[in-house]
């Protein structure tokens, strides 16, 4: 099963390469990783989508937590949370298909944040799934680059009534 | 607070620590340190002759003390010639300090003279690792350090030290707290859990203990005890268990696994309750885990959570320090009636001890009996990794935690003798042997000058096969006595000419009867290594045996 894991760490050299180096000598699968600073500067938050069996997913976060520059690890896919991806998408064009391509990017409710003669490159927010349908539908016209970030993701909060 | 150089706040905050020896190699990056050391008659420094010898005797003055172990190297090749020692050290869970030198911080990255990566190669070896960047955080990083090592779970922790950073002037104070956010050992298991346990113990016809390297880290020897005492529960250990439970008591088992018992592994394979107390059922242990004490429930108590569930599910954990976890858990659990089940036991006991035929080839299990005999088994054995290591755990019964050394879960051939010498060190009324093969005491055996020069009191048995002998006991086995890459006696030094030349005692013994007077000899000299060349049955093998990945119904005997 598909889990979202978000790592709250010291924001110091060498975590990243710790987390990373973890996944790779106990054989965990790593599907995805982003981090960036928080509201706090001395944390950086990790966000990790990985998949295994519960038995894998249990030593996954022990073995994070067994870090000492791990402060929290929170598997948030136990939880209602929102995720979000962002990718940035190079596709080829020309006179004719421009507009097509705009259309679906409306639908998408993505962005052209670039155009040249024979490019547009699209800037698209969503959960990883939205992000990938627009891909696929965009490949026939020919895909450049992408560039996409990976999930982040954070508990969603409810207010008491 | 006073201005002292980066070097000095090191040799300071060591002092801070109680640190009174160093194990190390100096070299380029780390001259300031030992221009300190030179001022500091409060540390002794001992000189060894490579970089993986002082990291074993580091760990084996840690495993005897119970104090974290210091090492000093310099950059590059004297901080990856620490490597295998480091993980040693982190696969048995030994406390550790390990400062390495650095090429000056302008010059990291520039592939400079004798630069690596020291933090990059260590960081899955160590339980925690630092660069230190800003001298000003010396007396942090190593206060951080020495509570890191010898906390929660041990483990190594290294600092790599730039030469630059030793140099330059701080203002020290040395820390009075220490809080690391990211880090909480659990020490207290949760008392509703400790109250269920004792209610399955309780309730259990078949019970056994199978208790690990965790007990004597935790110094719960005496709790154990107290606990099998009260509920006349059987004790079977792993090979870095032995020693919390004295091996002469009744109910003790004897070790488990591949070269274990058969006793102990049968009681096992039939136990309704087993018991895990610090030791993380490792591949050696179960062998098939499918087949593993099938029909069992499981308890485990260990302080590190990862290590529970991680091979065989455990239907009752408790996460936290096994001394303070049996501390409480003693008082609720009554005695048992075992009578039933332990008659079972020794019946297998009668029907399957351990033996080996005697004759006038020396035969290894016979010199581990009369060392044993000769010590009272009062002394500190270690061992490096190989048929002689099985034979030491089962032959030699100890009694006490803290007097076996052994290479467990790397099993790194040339750890004991370097690890004799640590224990040495730190244990300077106590007579230490180290019993090696002839192939892993080659592997360390520079550190002859180490123990020399120190004037040590250790006797280094070599049970001498001529062969590497735990490979062709598989290759005779499994592989229709194809012996490839595994003879040794065609080139091995003159052991006893050897000895004599670093300024040691050599003796040798070619025939059982001469094993007596051996022993004898080199129990009388004293503050002086002696080295004991015993010619041994060449081709002895190590029984029982589990084939790997088998299961306990496949054990092979004589």
């Amino acid at each position: 099963m598909r889990h979202t894991i978000s790592i709250l760490v010291e924001n110091k050299s060498g975590v990243f390469t710790r987390i990373g180096g973890l996944f790779s000598a106990r054989g965990f699968n790593l599907d995805g990783i982003s981090v960036g600073p928080t509201e706090d500067n001395s944390v950086s938050r990790l966000t990790i989508v990985t998949h295994g069996n519960d038995k894998i997913i249990e030593q996954v976060n022990k073995q994070l937590n067994k870090l000492i520059e791990v402060i929290k690890v929170i598997d948030l896919t136990l939880e209602d949370h929102v995720e979000r991806e962002l990718a940035l998408i190079k596709v080829s064009c020309n006179s004719e298909t421009r507009s097509e391509i705009m259309q679906i990017v409306n639908i998408f409710r993505a962005n052209i944040v670039d155009i040249s003669a024979r490019t547009l490159t699209i800037e698209v927010t969503g959960i990883v799934d939205k992000v990938q349908a627009l891909i696929n539908l965009l490949r026939h016209f020919g895909i450049r680059e992408v560039a996409r970030t990976g999930a982040i993701a954070l508990k969603r909060e409810y207010e008491r009534t | 607070m006073s201005k002292i150089i980066g070097a000095q706040a090191i040799i300071n905050s060591l002092i801070n620590e109680g640190v009174d020896v160093i194990f190390g190699i100096p070299g380029g990056t780390v001259i300031p340190l030992f221009d300190v050391i030179y001022d500091t008659p409060e540390i002794k420094f001992i000189l060894c002759r490579h970089e993986q010898g002082a990291v074993h005797m580091a760990d084996g003055y840690a495993r005897t003390t119970g104090k974290a172990g210091v090492v000093i190297v310099t950059s590059g090749p004297g901080a990856t010639n620490t490597v295998t020692g480091i993980l040693n050290a982190y696969m048995d869970s030994i406390p550790m300090v390990i400062f390495t030198g650095q090429v000056a911080l302008p010059q990291i990255g520039n592939d400079s003279f004798q630069e690596a990566d020291t933090v990059g190669i260590t960081r899955p070896i160590t339980k925690h690792n630092y660069l230190v960047t800003d001298a000003n955080d010396l007396p942090r990083i190593v206060k951080e350090a020495f509570h890191i090592t010898s906390t929660g779970r041990p483990g190594p922790v290294l600092i790599d030290i730039p030469f630059d950073i030793q140099r330059l002037e701080i203002d020290y104070e040395c820390p009075k707290n220490i809080s690391i956010r990211g880090y909480n050992p659990k020490y207290e298991g949760h008392p509703q859990q400790i109250e269920r346990v004792a209610n399955v113990i309780t309730k259990s016809k078949r019970p056994v203990i199978y208790s690990g390297g965790g007990v004597i880290l935790s110094n719960a020897s005496e709790e154990l005890r107290e606990l099998v005492r009260k509920s006349q529960i059987p004790v079977t250990s792993t090979l870095l268990g032995l020693g919390a439970f004295p091996e002469t008591d009744t109910l003790s088992l004897g070790m488990l696994g591949m070269h274990g018992t058969w006793y102990s592994n049968k009681a096992v394979q039939e136990c309704d309750l087993l018991i895990c107390i610090g030791a993380r059922f490792d591949n050696r242990i179960t062998g098939n885990v499918q087949k593993f004490s099938p029909n069992s429930i499981k308890i485990h108590i260990d302080i590190d959570p990862t290590n529970i569930g991680k091979v065989v599910e455990t239907k009752y954990p408790i996460v936290g320090d096994i001394k303070r976890v049996l501390k409480k858990l003693i008082p609720k659990v009554s005695k048992l009636d075992t009578k039933s089940w332990l008659k079972t036991i020794y019946g297998w006991k009668m029907e399957h001890p351990l033996k080996y035929e005697h004759n006038d080839v020396i035969k290894p299990q016979y010199v581990i009996e009369k060392i044993y005999e000769f010590t009272k088994g009062d002394a500190i054995i270690s061992t490096s990794v190989g048929q002689h290591q099985m034979w030491v755990a089962q032959y030699y019964k100890f009694t006490k935690p803290r007097t076996l050394l052994s290479s467990g879960g790397l099993g790194t051939m040339g750890y004991g003798f370097p690890a004799a010498i640590g224990a040495a060190v730190g244990n300077p009324d106590k007579v230490v042997f180290s019993i090696s093969g002839d192939g892993s005491f080659q592997m360390n055996l520079q550190e002859l000058a180490t123990a020399v020069r120190s004037g040590l009191n250790v006797k280094v048995c070599i049970m001498n096969n001529g062969y590497l002998g735990m490979v062709r006991q598989w290759q005779d086995l499994f592989y229709n006595k194809r012996y490839s890459g595994v003879e040794l006696k065609d080139c091995n030094p003159d052991f006893v000419k050897l000895a004599e030349s670093y300024g040691a005692v050599g003796l040798r013994a070619e025939n059982t009867s001469d094993v007596d007077e051996v022993l004898k000899k080199a129990m009388e000299i004293n503050n002086i290594p002696v080295l004991i060349d015993f010619k041994i049955e060449e081709e002895e093998n190590v029984y029982p045996m589990i084939p790997a990945g088998r299961s306990m119904d496949e054990i092979m005997d004589r």
